[in-house]
């Protein structure tokens, strides 16, 4: 299982997280380490058996499709960034 | 005073020998002395606090105070506390005031406990040793030159130099009872599914639980009884009767079947570690338990699992952080990408870029077959390994790390090394099982030894009464680090 600078790249903006070009390698290498650890999982066979979510594997509870929240937006604007009008601003995307 | 526990505590000041302010000042004295070297607390406010102490004064002389009402418990700076700074030990939520308290903190709130600061931790409880931290590290009280262990590490070290009577921890891979086996104090890592996380910063969902860190397994009773419990805004809480754990304490231990697992005791454990454990598992055989040797077949599997379970659910988790609505944003940035990006390159420390990375390749398509969903799928084996275990015998026991204290540095720059060290704590979240470790003595350069004890689902009773019966008859959790 080859990891490669093409890989890092591509996961880092999935990740929406920045990495120059000079973070790349070493980045790289210690990814790559971590990625031979989990390969370790390969050895086993698993056929036939069920993935396992839960820790208990229990279903999650269910609940009643009604309004439980109040309107806080006052107070959970106050710690934003930038707020005007009850709206988070942030810049334009530029295509 | 510093050395009561919180029964102790409890009475003197249900005697009227203190009140909660001067005890809280006590604490605060201690904070000031030894937290600069410690560096155990990120946020003191005890403008805050002492408010709360006067406020459990009140409740007391209105005949309406509980078992710990008005004692001083500090709180992992995981755990949202409204009008208090919550860090989760990162730059990406430096500035960040909590608007809601955790269900925990107001369940505490509610039980009269003062809230006497935030704890330092691994940032995003992301680590073994609180060395990832935005705010700096926690030094181990027994050896500054030490860790403390980690995420917990600052809850850990707080406890065992005595600046706090009790705190609160989480435990996602160990991060209760590993620091608390490296600082020499008990820990309890609950069913997954006992305590609620809301309000508690999110790192892996479906294995982060919280639980009380404190001197004595009796302590960490008195305290699980009030952070445990339904919580409906919490959709994995669990709805059952409640429990008092403090209920078997005094059980006598005759007829306990301890199983030993044979791959914990193999390659990797140092024998100072082995030494320590081995000497209390004798203890317990005084006290009327029987060992038998069990196996957990696919033990060394938990870490690889772990390592793709977790990062997984992390990346998923931290997506949130993006300048937007609260934390840190990016000073500079040309469009709302770039302002993504940038905010989280620089709000996030390496370690937790790290795990983002790898869960987010995990997750990706084409990945997602061969990675999570087989990591999904050993976990289904890792915990069947337990119930097996489990017809053999009540309870699990072995060292909880396989390593004394590590130095400061000695694994910063080898993630995988550090990953290595959780092997014992692992299974225990994957598998949603009960784990605890307890003091059981000292090994190289004095740096303490801590037992772990792995319970059945909701055993947490039964657990804390064994080790409440072994704490009867040795002394291990009552030491002091030198210079304290």
């Amino acid at each position: 299982m080859s990891f490669s600078a093409a890989d890092v790249k591509r996961i880092a903006h999935l990740a929406r997280i920045e990495i120059t070009d000079v973070e790349i390698g070493p980045v790289l290498a210690q990814l790559s380490n971590i990625l031979k650890l989990v390969e370790q999982m390969q050895a086993v066979n698993t056929e036939g058996i069920k993935p396992m979510a839960h820790a208990q594997d229990i279903p999650l509870r269910m609940r009643e499709d009604e309004v439980t929240e109040t309107d806080q937006h006052e107070l959970f604007q106050s710690i934003a960034p930038q707020v005007e009008a009850g709206l988070y601003l942030v810049p334009k995307v530029i295509e | 005073m510093i050395n009561s526990s919180l029964k102790e505590l409890s009475a003197l000041l249900a005697a009227r020998k203190i009140s909660s302010r001067e005890l809280t000042e006590a604490f605060f004295a201690r904070i000031e002395k030894f937290n600069p070297e410690l560096n155990a607390f990120i946020t003191v406010d005890p403008e805050k606090s002492l408010a709360q102490a006067e406020a459990a004064d009140r409740l007391r002389a209105e005949g309406r105070a509980g078992p710990l009402t008005g004692i001083p418990v500090a709180q992992k700076d995981i755990f949202c506390a409204k009008g208090w700074l919550t860090t989760c030990g990162s730059k990406m939520l430096h500035n960040f005031v909590a608007p809601y308290d955790a269900h925990v903190v107001e369940k505490m709130n509610a039980a009269g406990i003062v809230n006497l600061g935030k704890t330092n931790m691994d940032e995003f409880a992301m680590g073994s040793s609180n060395e990832t931290s935005y705010f700096g590290k926690v030094k181990n009280p027994w050896d500054r030159t030490a860790v403390p262990g980690g995420s917990s590490g600052g809850s850990a070290a707080a406890v065992a130099a005595r600046l706090a009577p009790a705190a609160t921890g989480t435990d996602t891979g160990g991060s209760i009872r590993q620091p608390a086996a490296l600082c020499g104090i008990t820990g309890i890592k609950p069913t997954y599914g006992v305590v609620s996380r809301y309000g508690m910063i999110a790192f892996a969902s479906s294995l982060d639980q919280g639980g009380p860190m404190a001197k004595s397994a009796e302590d960490c009773a008195l305290l699980l009884n009030v952070m445990a419990g339904f919580d409906a805004r919490d959709s994995t809480s669990l709805q059952r009767p409640a429990e008092d754990y403090t209920r078997q304490l005094s059980e006598p231990l005759t007829g306990l079947k301890i199983g030993l697992p044979k791959e914990y005791f193999a390659e990797g454990l140092a024998p100072d570690v082995a030494q320590a454990v081995e000497t209390a598992i004798e203890e317990f055989r005084k006290l009327g338990a029987q060992v038998v040797e069990v196996s957990l077949p696919n033990t060394r599997l938990s870490i690889p699992v772990y390592y793709v379970l977790a990062p997984a659910e992390a990346s998923s988790n931290l997506a949130r952080y993006d300048g937007v609505r609260y934390g840190y944003r990016a000073p500079e940035y040309t469009d709302l990408t770039d302002m993504y990006k940038k905010t989280r390159a620089q709000g996030f420390g390496a370690e937790v870029k790290r795990r983002i990375l790898i869960g987010t390749y995990v997750l990706s398509a084409g990945y997602y077959d061969a990675y999570y969903l087989k990591a999904q799928k050993l976990r289904r084996l890792i915990a069947q390994d337990f119930a097996d275990a489990f017809r053999q015998c009540d309870v699990i026991m072995g060292p909880t790390s396989p390593t004394v204290a590590f130095d400061l540095g000695e694994k910063a720059d080898d993630p995988v090394a550090m990953y290595l060290s959780d092997i014992y704590t692992i299974a225990v979240n994957l598998a949603g099982l009960p784990g605890m470790s307890i003091p059981v003595g000292f090994g190289a350069k004095g740096r303490p030894v801590g037992l772990q004890i792995i319970g059945n689902y909701f055993a947490e009773a039964r657990m804390l009464n064994v080790a409440h019966q072994y704490q009867q008859v040795t002394d291990w959790h009552t030491r002091l680090p030198e210079g304290l």
